[in-house]
């Protein structure tokens, strides 16, 4: 977690009453909230809350059904927008059937990247010595890293991170997180999502889900003492049962509790 | 649209194609023994080798293609990559296209063997130009991929995928006159053959197997061939979207 100067940032990101209608329910049901240039910010919630929903309508996959989504001044989606927003999916999507190289190769030239991106992006993500093996092949852990170098070949300014941690041995976890760490002191604005409690303490700031609703826009310390739990796991159970989430000691940035 | 993005997705597909050494094989071995036994089956019954053989030659790598584009399209949606490459800077047509040029370059390899299998060992002759089957057969199996193309977007699933062969091509297979004559078709059947493409790529190599030149008939089958095959480009193109629901 990075503690850095309070003075304001741009924006990057803009979630103005956003609401996701799929079939029945209401996958997003709306949300609003603002991302501020070259801040790492988590975003945590159960399994179907509406986090993956959420960040389709970032990258500008997801048909909205009310409220609208700027990224970098520009309607999400846009096409002056699409080498600039890096998004990976929770499922590594990749080719199987190609080596790592060959993956990044075609991915750098649909992005217009240089050649040099490759190497540098094996680099980032530690896959510099299995880079001639053919995707399939790999463990799943090292599928989704793969799935990660390929939205860092064109340096976007934006990233849109759908469980990048899943599944990882706790060394490499730590590894990427202070890689997205240092991508945030670059510049880049990162949304990282996850079900794992414990990692929010890697973020600047929380955004918490549950049922497609926005929970409380916090900090991880904020969050420990508006519940008064010691660890993550138990302050967002605290929240979701609406232990006193909107007591005396609540944080500012928390919008709504139940 | 970019020529880059055009020929580097086309590069990727035919590095896949070179990583499934299997289907490569088959996808040559298939007609080639297809025709084969299509040549031993009409063996000594004169001249039928040579009025079915150049018609089948063509409908064989479009069946082939319609199955291996439907099947690779539907992977890219599955994986997740068709969605990632259109969150890029890609064009839809860059996609459709990259996808058209590296099944057309197969598609070339595909009918010099088998067709230089009918017109030498097997011993099929035309009264037109060999080189004008294999034109034909190229052009077929492009269609096929196309076809392919525009359809794979309406399969959520493998198993729907590929009853689309049944569904969109038997149904050409049986109006497209090899069977009965589409002349000799009920009325209504006789109209819907018209609507077919498959109806002119047969009769594109009856021409050929029936006049020693170029017929006005051929060229037009040719035309519309192409047109049906720049048709189904088009759609495959309308039918990929950017943002689901």
């Amino acid at each position: 977690m990075t503690d850095r100067a309070s003075t304001p940032l741009p924006t990057a990101v803009q979630v103005d009453h956003l609401t996701v209608v799929r079939g029945e329910t209401r996958a997003v049901d709306d949300v609003s909230f603002e991302l501020h240039a070259g801040s790492l910010v988590g975003l945590l919630g159960p399994s179907g809350c509406g986090k993956t929903t959420l960040m389709r309508s970032l990258v500008g996959t997801q048909v909205l059904s009310a409220g609208s989504v700027t990224v970098l001044g520009q309607p999400a989606g846009s096409r002056s927008l699409r080498d600039q927003v890096g998004y990976v999916t929770q499922v590594p999507s990749v080719y199987g059937d190609l080596t790592v190289r060959e993956n990044l190769s075609y991915f750098a030239t649909v992005l217009g990247a240089p050649v040099e991106a490759v190497d540098r992006v094996l680099g980032d993500v530690d896959l510099g010595g299995q880079d001639r093996s053919i995707v399939a092949r790999l463990s799943g852990g090292e599928r989704a890293r793969v799935s990660l170098a390929t939205a860092l070949l064109g340096s976007p300014r934006v990233l849109v991170l759908d469980e990048p941690t899943v599944g990882l041995d706790p060394l490499l976890r730590r590894s990427l997180w202070s890689l997205f760490n240092r991508l945030a002191q670059a510049g880049t604005t990162l949304l990282v999502s996850s079900h794992v409690m414990d990692e929010a303490e890697r973020c600047e700031r929380l955004l918490l889900m549950r049922e497609g609703r926005l929970l409380a826009d916090t900090t991880p310390s904020g969050l420990l003492s508006s519940t008064g739990e010691d660890d993550f796991e138990s302050a967002f159970v605290a929240l979701i049962e609406g232990r006193d989430p909107t007591g005396p000691d609540a944080p500012a940035g928390c919008q709504e509790g139940e | 649209m970019t020529g880059g993005r055009t020929r580097a997705t086309a590069a990727r597909v035919l590095l896949q194609l070179r990583h499934d050494p299997r289907t490569v094989a088959l996808l040559i071995a298939v007609p080639a023994v297809l025709m084969g036994l299509l040549a031993w089956i009409l063996h000594g019954r004169d001249h039928d080798f040579d009025t079915f053989g150049p018609q089948l030659l063509g409908i064989f790598p479009l069946i082939v293609m319609f199955l291996i584009t439907s099947v690779a399209t539907l992977r890219e949606r599955a994986s997740g990559t068709l969605e990632r490459l259109l969150t890029m800077p890609m064009s839809k047509a860059d996609f459709v296209l990259g996808y058209a040029i590296a099944f057309g370059l197969a598609a070339i390899v595909q009918a010099l063997v088998v067709s230089g299998l009918c017109f030498g060992p097997y011993g099929m002759t035309v009264r037109g130009s060999a080189w004008l089957v294999v034109v034909v057969a190229v052009l077929d199996a492009l269609l096929g991929t196309a076809l392919g193309l525009s359809v794979s977007a309406l399969a959520t699933t493998e198993f729907q995928a590929v009853q689309f062969m049944p569904a969109f091509i038997l149904p050409q297979l049986l109006l497209c006159g090899i069977i009965v004559p589409r002349a000799e078709l009920p009325q209504v059947l006789h109209w819907v053959s018209y609507l077919l493409p498959m109806s002119y790529a047969v009769d594109a190599t009856q021409q050929l197997s029936t006049y020693p030149s170029v017929t006005t008939q051929f060229l037009v089958d040719l035309a519309v061939v192409g047109g049906f095959l720049a048709l189904a480009l088009a759609l495959g193109t309308l039918t990929l979207r950017r943002r689901t629901p």
